[in-house]
């Protein structure tokens, strides 16, 4: 089979993304997205923050184009830039313009690791002002009501060097994400997986255990990303202490002692 | 090769080794035995005896007496293993047991060969310390013992285990024991309950029976079995794969866990709703039947340690407890009394707010406590210390008792007053308290490190007001306007990289040439773009401060004048920075005054603390290093630098003088050297030419002859230093 190619911005997601509300994000997105309020989810890694963003752009029917940033993302690989094409040059639009001018959602992931200058084009489109600085086309691009701006970060793993600024910071609505209780856990890992109750139930222990190793030499316990692909081994035939190996316990650190201690605990549940 | 050495080389040697006028009458036998070997073996066996009497006259005579034996029956790693061995028994034990350790060569050699295939508690203990804490419930420290046993704070393991051939088998046994251990605390084996008209709370088990079945002999052996029985099978529900592992060894041991003539009494405790009480009930049932024989993994009850432990244990909780709720209930009070605006209302809420237990309506969290506090019904947010004690009281009793949510009274608690009685106990010699931390010591005689030989803490200076600084700040006013000046420039420099295959904008000279190029009929090149590369700094600096009782005076002003100037730079860079104080009194007290930390912003209370800087007592710096060099580490950066700022060598009460001190802080800093941190020490001792250089490195020290320039130098050094 072929790979298909396709511009985000003309995409629309048709198929609905399988999505547990928590709590009321939902309705929390779809109020700031009609009062033209950008949104900061926060939260730990894998506990579906993602999934959420893809859920909301099918349910609201606007394209969605995520940038995953980086340390060396630059507010031109946001806006975009010249570039030359058999003698002349020709203006790209970056990811953000893009999504301004198809009035699509963009999901600007992980925002703290771009660099400062970022910021510069993000402001004036945060708040009420809605419009995004073209300087090196000097146009200003204005936003149109459909188009709606998430950023994401994960405050768990903040080092002092990368906060976000509390002037960036006010500008957004924040919705907190963390991992769902257990039976909402079990009931995800149920149907992304296929796998039976009674192996969900002992992946969520298992999950809760390493969780309670957080900060003991674990940065994070698993997530509930994790405890998926972890089902979705077993289901394949992988026996579960195997799996929760190679998905878990590998997976969430190099330590040699934490590894074993992991392993051990994946095999007191299976 | 090289020939043997005589007989009188080698009394020579010894003689000179062990100062040999004390053992005048037995060396003889010894020489003899030594003079035997070959040339190789003879240099290996002087060697072990020379670093064992560096140690202790009378450690190096017990290895020089079983030296030749040990040779024969060891390889080289098994006995620098019997030698350190022997030397942490020194240090922990005395020195008789560590003598008689050495003298019984044979029984470490043949226990080194069980090692191969056994568990040894020291090997395995890291991890299963993790393994416990992920399997939830109190944080719980492990330990050695003859038997397996907990006190509901530690669970005690045997040193070894190696019953069986295989590793594998003796591993699964090992675990068996500890989650036994663990199982008795989660599953409610010791659960406590406070009676009506008793005072403390006391072992539901206690309480259960009476005193005519308690005088039985071996009744709670009995008892020991049934709650045995009653945790295996919630084990099984739960845990099915460590089940799995304990099924295997009693197996393998060919032992059974219901004794027969047992079986029909104990259904009862074949459900997930039997607890401590029902065991208690089936005692009399089972008392009569011959008594059961442990099985491999129970271990041991040691009731009345057990009790002492948890009534102090309970107590402390308790306080922690009430502290904790009351302040987070005051907190709780002042939001709703914003909310609520500045009405009427306001004095009766103040008075008729009531803490309560509430079970959560949503049972979800299988594991977990599904219980809440509340206040006037809303749930009070816990904090995570909070919820510790929380989930250790809830172990405890299965609820949170009445009493507990008393806390008018706990306002009164001073929580300086506990911090100095925390360090008082130290003092006492009770230094397993929270917060103690454990750190080992290079010996360079030994040339092994000695094991949590140093017992550091960390404390909180008193904030002194913001005048100091100012005072500094005016007295300096010239200086620190030259130093924004020069600081300024060092930030984040930019630079437009040209020719660059990708970039923000295009570089027009590049494509005027590439243009010429491709009309030239020569190959286009694709490195037509501009790039802004911002340089970044990105350096976290620890400094850490000499507080020793030399610095008392001007020599502390001048250390609390430099930190002034540098908190003002390092705030124009945006450097990582953080400071702390050391000092401290001999091994088991040694301290560390946090200052700032990393993630604390410079303001009036650093400010404060920078003014309470003030002398105290010794100089032991390894240990101040390890600790920092640690904290440092966990900071992100690509360039992370440890700074000193003494007045001296490093010394401490006792043996810490001279070359051990000098030593063991050189150690320190190649570990930390090792781990990524750059060092840098400034200093004021004009000795210190002396033994710097063997500590930092030839280039990494700088010694300033005069106290009063130190504040105008340190930050001069720290801007050469990182630019």
């Amino acid at each position: 089979m072929q790979a298909t190619a396709f511009h985000p911005e003309d995409h629309l997601i048709t198929t609905e993304p399988y999505y547990e509300a928590i709590g009321n994000e939902i309705l929390l997105f779809e109020s700031a997205y009609k009062n033209n309020i950008p949104v900061l989810l926060k939260g730990p890694t894998g506990c579906g923050k993602t999934r959420f963003m893809e859920y909301m752009a099918w349910k609201l029917q606007r394209p969605l184009i995520t940038v995953s940033c980086h340390d060396d993302l630059t507010a031109s690989d946001l806006v975009g830039r010249y570039l030359i094409t058999g003698g002349e040059t020709r203006w790209v639009d970056g990811p953000l313009a893009r999504s301004v001018r198809a009035g699509a959602i963009c999901y600007l992931d992980e925002i703290v690791e771009a660099r400062k200058d970022t910021m510069v084009v993000i402001h004036p489109l945060a708040d009420d002002r809605r419009v995004l600085p073209m300087e090196k086309l000097g146009e200003m691009l204005e936003a149109s009501d459909d188009f709606c701006m998430a950023i994401s970060y994960n405050p768990g793993y903040q080092s002092v060097l990368k906060d976000l600024k509390q002037s960036t910071r006010q500008r957004f609505i924040a919705l907190e994400f963390d991992y769902p209780s257990a039976a909402l856990e079990q009931k995800i890992i149920i149907k992304e997986s296929g796998i039976s109750a009674e192996y969900a139930q002992s992946l969520t222990k298992f999950a809760a255990m390493t969780r309670n190793l957080k900060g003991s030499g674990l940065d994070e316990g698993a997530s509930t990303r994790l405890l998926v692909h972890a089902a979705k081994l077993i289901v394949s035939g992988v026996t579960p202490v195997e799996a929760c190996r190679a998905a878990i316990g590998q997976a969430l650190t190099d330590d040699i002692d934490m590894i074993d201690a992991v392993n051990e605990l994946s095999a007191t549940l299976f | 090769m090289m020939s043997p050495l005589s007989a009188e080389k080698i009394e020579a040697l010894l003689d000179e080794y062990l100062e040999a006028d004390l053992n005048r009458l037995v060396i003889d036998k010894q020489v003899a035995e030594i003079a035997q070997l070959s040339r190789y073996q003879q240099d290996r066996a002087l060697h072990w005896v020379q670093i064992a009497a560096n140690a202790h006259a009378e450690i190096g005579f017990s290895v020089c007496i079983s030296i030749a034996k040990a040779l024969q029956l060891m390889d080289e790693s098994t006995l620098s293993q019997w030698i350190v061995h022997a030397m942490e028994k020194l240090d922990v034990e005395g020195l008789i047991p560590a003598v008689q350790s050495l003298l019984d060569v044979e029984k470490f050699a043949a226990e080194a060969k069980d090692r191969a295939r056994g568990v040894v508690f020291e090997a395995v203990s890291g991890m299963l310390s993790l393994f416990v804490q992920g399997l939830s419930g109190r944080s719980l420290k492990l330990d050695r013992s003859e038997t397996a046993w907990t006190d509901t704070e530690t669970i005690y393991l045997p040193e070894y285990v190696g019953n069986f051939d295989e590793h594998d088998d003796n591993f699964a046994l090992y675990k068996s024991i500890l989650a036994h251990q663990w199982a008795q605390l989660w599953f409610g084996t010791w659960q406590v309950e406070l009676l009506d008209g008793h005072k403390a709370p006391s072992l539901c088990l206690l309480n259960q029976l009476d005193e005519q079945i308690l005088a039985t002999p071996q009744a709670l052996d009995y008892l020991h079995r049934l709650e045995t029985i009653r945790l295996d099978y919630r084990i099984a529900a739960e845990l099915p794969g460590i089940h799995r592992n304990m099924q295997h060894v009693l197996h393998l041991l060919d032992q059974v866990l219901i004794p027969s003539g047992w079986e029909d009494d104990i259904v009862i405790l074949l459900s997930q709703d039997a607890t401590i009480h029902t065991s208690c009930q089936l005692l009399a049932t089972v008392l009569p039947k011959s008594p059961p024989s442990p099985v491999c993994f129970q271990g041991q009850w040691q009731l009345e340690n057990l009790q002492s432990t948890l009534a102090n244990r309970m107590l402390r909780e308790k306080k922690e407890f009430q502290k904790a709720i009351w302040k987070l209930s005051e907190e709780q009070k002042k939001k709703q009394l914003k909310g609520k605006a500045d009405t009427d209302e306001k004095e009766d809420s103040k008075q008729n707010k009531k803490l309560e237990i509430k079970k959560s309506e949503e049972n979800q969290l299988p594991d977990n406590f599904d219980m809440e506090i509340t206040l006037d019904d809303e749930p009070i947010p816990l904090n995570i210390e909070a919820t510790d004690t929380f989930s250790s009281i809830l172990q405890d009793f299965s609820e949170i008792p009445e009493e507990y949510l008393q806390t008018g009274f706990a306002g009164a608690y001073d929580t300086e007053a506990d911090k100095k009685s925390e360090h008082d106990d130290l003092w006492a010699g009770t230094y397993h308290e929270k917060g103690a931390l454990y750190y080992n010591e290079w010996d360079y005689k030994r040339l092994h490190y000695r094991k949590d030989w140093c017992v550091l803490r960390e404390l909180a200076l008193k904030p002194q007001g913001t005048g100091f600084v100012k005072q500094t700040l005016l007295k300096y006013e010239k200086l620190v306007k030259q130093l924004h000046n020069s600081f300024e420039a060092l930030r984040g420099e930019d630079k437009l990289l040209k020719r660059q295959v990708n970039g923000d904008d295009i570089d027009v000279d590049a494509v005027v040439e590439a243009w010429s190029d491709s009309h030239l009929g020569m190959e286009m090149t694709d490195r037509l773009y501009t790039q802004m590369h911002r340089v970044e700094r990105s350096i976290a600096v620890m400094f850490m401060v000499d507080m020793s009782g030399s610095t008392q005076g001007w020599i502390n002003d001048a250390e609390r004048e430099s930190l002034t100037l540098l908190c003002e730079v390092l705030e124009i860079l945006g450097d990582h920075y953080a400071i702390y104080g050391f000092s401290g009194w001999a091994r088991k007290r040694c301290d560390i005054y946090k200052v700032k930390q990393f993630d604390e912003p410079y303001n009036d209370a650093v400010k404060g603390k920078i003014a309470a800087i003030e002398a105290q007592d010794y100089t032991r710096m390894g240990v101040a290093i390890r600790h920092l060099s640690h904290l440092l580490n966990q900071v992100e950066a690509k360039t992370r630098i440890l700074i000193t700022l003494s007045d001296g060598r490093p010394e401490d009460y006792g043996e810490y003088r001279g070359k051990y001190g000098i030593e063991d802080t050189r150690m320190a800093l190649l570990e930390a050297k090792q781990s990524g941190i750059h060092s840098f020490c400034i200093t004021i001792d004009k000795q210190g030419l002396e033994y710097l250089p063997h500590m930092y490195g030839a280039a990494n020290y700088a010694v300033i002859d005069e106290v009063d320039k130190l504040p105008l130098k340190v930050a001069d050094i720290y801007r050469k230093l990182t630019t």
